[in-house]
């Protein structure tokens, strides 16, 4: 195939046979996780700074405004500069706030978010881990970082970081209830979980196109869901800063409160990368039928540059939905979920079943 | 164990602890240093109970000190949103005591200036309540167009916000020669921005969810606690005092009066938003026809009311605005009460939002459009 | 109804009223008719004074009294009811706000700043000042060496 071009398993694997050549299969794994975990830190790193920044311009547009503009070109380190400002600020002890908890919070929260990334296919090849239950993975890591939300509230001995806590259980359990149904849509129509596979499946048309209706209700869906699991407006009740002032990190301080505005962006990045992932192919080129000269051209644009450009228009549209939408109100937000979301995802499991083994699917 | 209670003791006692929560004196939806005690089941509001005067700085207390002209700079200082309102009222208040009538065109620059103050006041509500509903965006949209006013304000009086342009007997000084085309290009701007409001936030589904049928406040309770301005006549209480008890140029210009009988968040705001447009309509009935004239009358320097009482009532952005002012012929007044509308307005809080859940009170904190200094004094 | 009228269908509902015309009809009435009369104001269907818009404490002097600015919404009539508390070191006043709930947190502010207690209040305590403050500003022999600058 011409997109082989960019395959990346040949560099890894070269990587894996000359590390294995060079010492023991004991140190040649454990090598292959500190590298891998080095990138992945430096990525993480990377992509929450520029989330941030193009959260800020985003937001500035909206507002009619011109966001960050003065430290550096365009402000482009901006965050890099508050984030110094956040790593030498004091971090607050709080009294009577449960120690262990509050400190290992916002730990859980982040590690929760850097796990889920390991699953994702960023190109050919270029996958920390790929299991194949993937998406089953990458759902139930995803909802480790609840208890660190929970923790935090339930630590810092404030009334308000408990409201947020609470709120925040109630929605995200709710919600994921709707992140799975919808991607169990997908599941049935590629008949596997592994993530790899499901982007090799969308080579000639992607899921969103080829799944008729079901796909793109399952799309919809999983948008409105995933902006609510992870916790951003209209769905950011736990940290409704016009009601709880901020929530269950109302406590915390310095960079105890980096991480967790770190994960909630790093939060967006993975649930817009599975969104982009599952329904829009991934690092996949846009192919279409047999238009075999587009096909060509479009192959030539690097997988890892179709990836990040689905991921940015996902991104771009959650950014949209928090600062254009009021905040809904917990028992809204529970109702929409239980009585609307929800029967329309059972359904919609039983209309892609019914789908596929008509096999009316293209 | 002894001191141990067995658990349903325990179930009933926590059943029977209140969870209270202090929103405030420093909280992002009091719009200043107000402080609700809440009682909370869950997230249902039991009971609300306000505490103010984070910010009460006596100006009743100060006003028995200083002359009449003195007291508009600190009435200004009450709600600093219609400040043009308020010393119109100590204005007219003491041109009332004293018998003497303003020339026209100090009317019609009076009522122009209001109008201006209150459309301002209403475009910072707008924002405001837009955030504490959760829509950010809406905030800078409301400050964006504020500006255009308080530039306007600037020209004319040198102040953004404390104007001190009222004075008894007239005016501070003239218009400024550009004001009447400023006006005139800001309606004509404001008019075509105004639809953006209604697509940002009127028309969205969850911010019907969040503001129909929330804050329910009776007609009859309306006129009882004496909530009076845009939020009382969302419950159908006709309280406009620019039409029932007309002053300045009010009673040369045509305009309704807004009135809505659902009682709720949401008609509370469609009477600011509908009054934006009256509001409107009222300057562009004024600002071609303003009289030429003395922008004020010659005043003795030392102003002596006469001895007795003398109450004025206007409409300011919030409600009813009214000073109460006895004098014992002195240079100073022996007693001066402003009736702030916040006041009588925050008192209706507890009734509206029992039962209601947390984020509906910020919902009906807001939609009071509460300015603590006023209610502070 | 004109002031005239007012005047006339009052002092059918109660006795030894003194009026006063001035900018508004002002009726001063004893502090212990005065609950009684407010409730007959209130509730008598050609007068319907149902809007209280203003409560104003007054020290006069010899004595604390309060200004009572009522209207109708019905008919626009306006009346200033005047209570003169009987003595200035225990000034007592029955409250009206089960009458106009508005009288609840008007009549702490009173409470607060000029010390009139108001008898039945459901929730007299001090509104804008602490709880532990000493003495009642707004009356005229109020000393505070530190806040007022007496010139």
């Amino acid at each position: 195939m011409p997109f082989d071009i960019y395959d990346l398993s040949t560099f890894t694997h070269w990587i894996d046979t000359s590390l294995r050549a060079g010492m023991s299969p004991f140190w040649a794994v454990f090598t292959e996780f500190v590298l891998v975990g080095v990138v992945f830190l430096a990525f993480y790193a990377v992509v929450g700074l520029f989330l941030v920044y193009a959260e800020r311009r985003i937001c500035a547009f909206m507002q009619c405004r011109l966001g960050p503009n003065r430290v550096g070109p365009g402000g482009i380190f901006q965050t890099i500069a508050d984030l110094i400002k956040l790593l030498f600020k004091e971090l607050i002890y709080i009294k009577n706030a449960d120690k262990i908890l509050f400190n290992i919070a916002p730990f859980i929260v982040i590690i929760a978010s850097f796990l889920a990334l390991a699953a994702i296919p960023f190109g050919k090849g270029l996958q920390a881990m790929d299991f194949n239950i993937g998406i089953f993975y990458v759902v139930a890591v995803s909802s480790i970082g609840v208890i660190g939300i929970l923790l935090a509230g339930w630590s810092s001995n404030s009334k308000y970081s408990l409201i947020g806590a609470l709120r925040s259980g109630a929605q995200i359990i709710s919600y994921e209830l709707s992140v799975g149904l919808s991607l169990i849509v997908i599941v049935i129509l590629a008949g596997t979980m592994q993530l790899s596979e499901i982007v090799e499946m969308q080579r000639d048309g992607w899921f969103i196109f080829t799944g008729h209706l079901p796909a793109v209700i399952a799309f919809i869906i999983f948008m409105i869901a995933s902006t609510a699991e992870i916790n951003r407006g209209p769905f950011d009740l736990a940290e409704a800063e016009s009601e709880l002032t901020a929530g269950f990190h109302t406590e915390y301080s310095g960079i105890k409160f980096a991480f967790f505005f770190l994960a909630e962006y790093m939060n967006m990045f993975i649930v817009a990368s599975i969104a982009a992932t599952v329904f829009w192919g991934g690092w996949m080129p846009l192919h279409i039928g047999s238009w075999e000269g587009f096909n060509h051209a479009m192959d030539f644009i690097p997988p890892f540059i179709w990836y990040l450009g689905k991921t940015a228009v996902i991104i771009y549209l959650i950014m949209l939905f928090k600062w254009t939408f009021p905040r809904l109100r917990i028992d809204q937000l529970l109702t929409l979920e239980w009585k609307y979301l929800l029967p329309v995802n059972l359904f919609n499991v039983l209309l892609m079943a019914f789908i596929v083994l008509k096999g009316w699917h293209f | 164990m002894e001191g141990v209670l067995p658990i349903n003791q325990v179930v009933s006692e926590v059943e029977q602890q209140e969870y209270i929560i202090n929103m405030g004196p420093q909280h992002p939806s009091t719009h200043g240093v107000l402080r609700f005690l809440l009682s909370l089941k869950g997230e249902v509001v039991q009971y609300v109970q306000p505490h103010c005067g984070y910010i009460h700085r006596g100006i009743e207390k100060m006003t028995e000190k200083i002359t009449y002209p003195q007291i508009i700079h600190l009435t200004d200082r009450l709600d600093y949103l219609s400040a043009h309102m308020n010393n119109e009222a100590v204005s007219l208040c003491v041109e009332n005591a004293l018998q003497i009538e303003v020339p026209e065109r100090v009317k019609y620059i009076r009522t122009i200036m209001a109008e201006l103050s209150r459309l301002a006041s209403h475009q910072l509500w707008w924002a405001a309540f837009g955030m504490d509903l959760g829509a950010l965006t809406t905030f800078f949209y409301g400050l964006r167009d504020r500006e255009y006013i308080l530039d306007i304000f600037e020209q004319t009086t040198g102040s953004r916000l404390t104007q001190s342009y009222n004075c008894p007997g007239g005016l501070m000084n003239d218009i400024h020669p550009d004001f009447q085309k400023k006006v005139k290009e800001f309606i004509k701007n404001f008019r075509k921005v105004l639809p953006e409001y209604n697509q940002l936030l009127t028309g969205n589904v969850i911010f019907h969810e969040r503001t129909k049928g929330i804050g329910l406040l009776s007609k009859e309770d309306a006129i009882s606690f004496g909530v009076t301005g845009p939020s009382g006549r969302g419950s159908g209480f006709s309280c406009d005092l620019r039409k029932s008890h007309p002053y300045s140029a009010y009673d040369k210009v045509d305009f309704k009066e807004i009135l809505y009988t659902e009682g709720d968040t949401f008609a509370r705001y469609q009477v600011r938003m509908d009054e934006m447009l009256e509001s409107m309509n009222i300057i562009e009935q004024l600002i071609d026809n303003i009289p030429e004239g003395d922008y004020a009358l010659k005043m003795k320097a030392i102003i002596k009311l006469p001895e007795g009482e003398y109450y004025q009532r206007v409409e300011s952005a919030r409600g009813e605005f009214g000073v109460h002012i006895i004098s014992d012929g002195n240079k100073n007044p022996y007693r001066v009460k402003f009736r702030s509308p916040n006041f009588s307005n925050l008192s209706a809080i507890d009734s509206m939002a029992r039962g209601f859940k947390i984020a509906d009170l910020v919902a009906i904190s807001g939609s009071l459009d509460l300015v603590i200094p006023d209610l502070d004094k | 109804m004109n002031n005239e009228e007012l005047k006339q269908k009052i002092s059918a509902i109660e006795s030894d009223l003194v009026f006063e015309d001035k900018q508004y009809l002002t009726i001063t009435v004893e502090p212990e008719k005065f609950k009684g009369l407010a409730l007959k104001l209130r509730n008598d269907k050609d007068l319907s004074f149902d809007y209280m818009f203003n409560i104003t404490g007054v020290d006069y002097g010899d004595l604390l009294g309060v200004c009572y600015f009522i209207t109708s919404t019905q008919f626009s009539h306006i009346i200033e009811l005047k209570v003169k508390a009987k003595s200035r070191e225990n000034a007592e006043i029955e409250t009206v706000c089960d009458i106009w709930k508005t009288a609840e947190f008007q009549e702490r502010e009173i409470y607060d700043l000029l010390g009139i207690k108001f008898i039945n209040h459901p929730d007299l305590r001090r509104i804008f000042l602490e709880e532990d403050w000493v003495g009642y500003p707004l009356r005229k022999d109020y000393v505070d060496e530190v806040n007022i600058v007496e010139r």
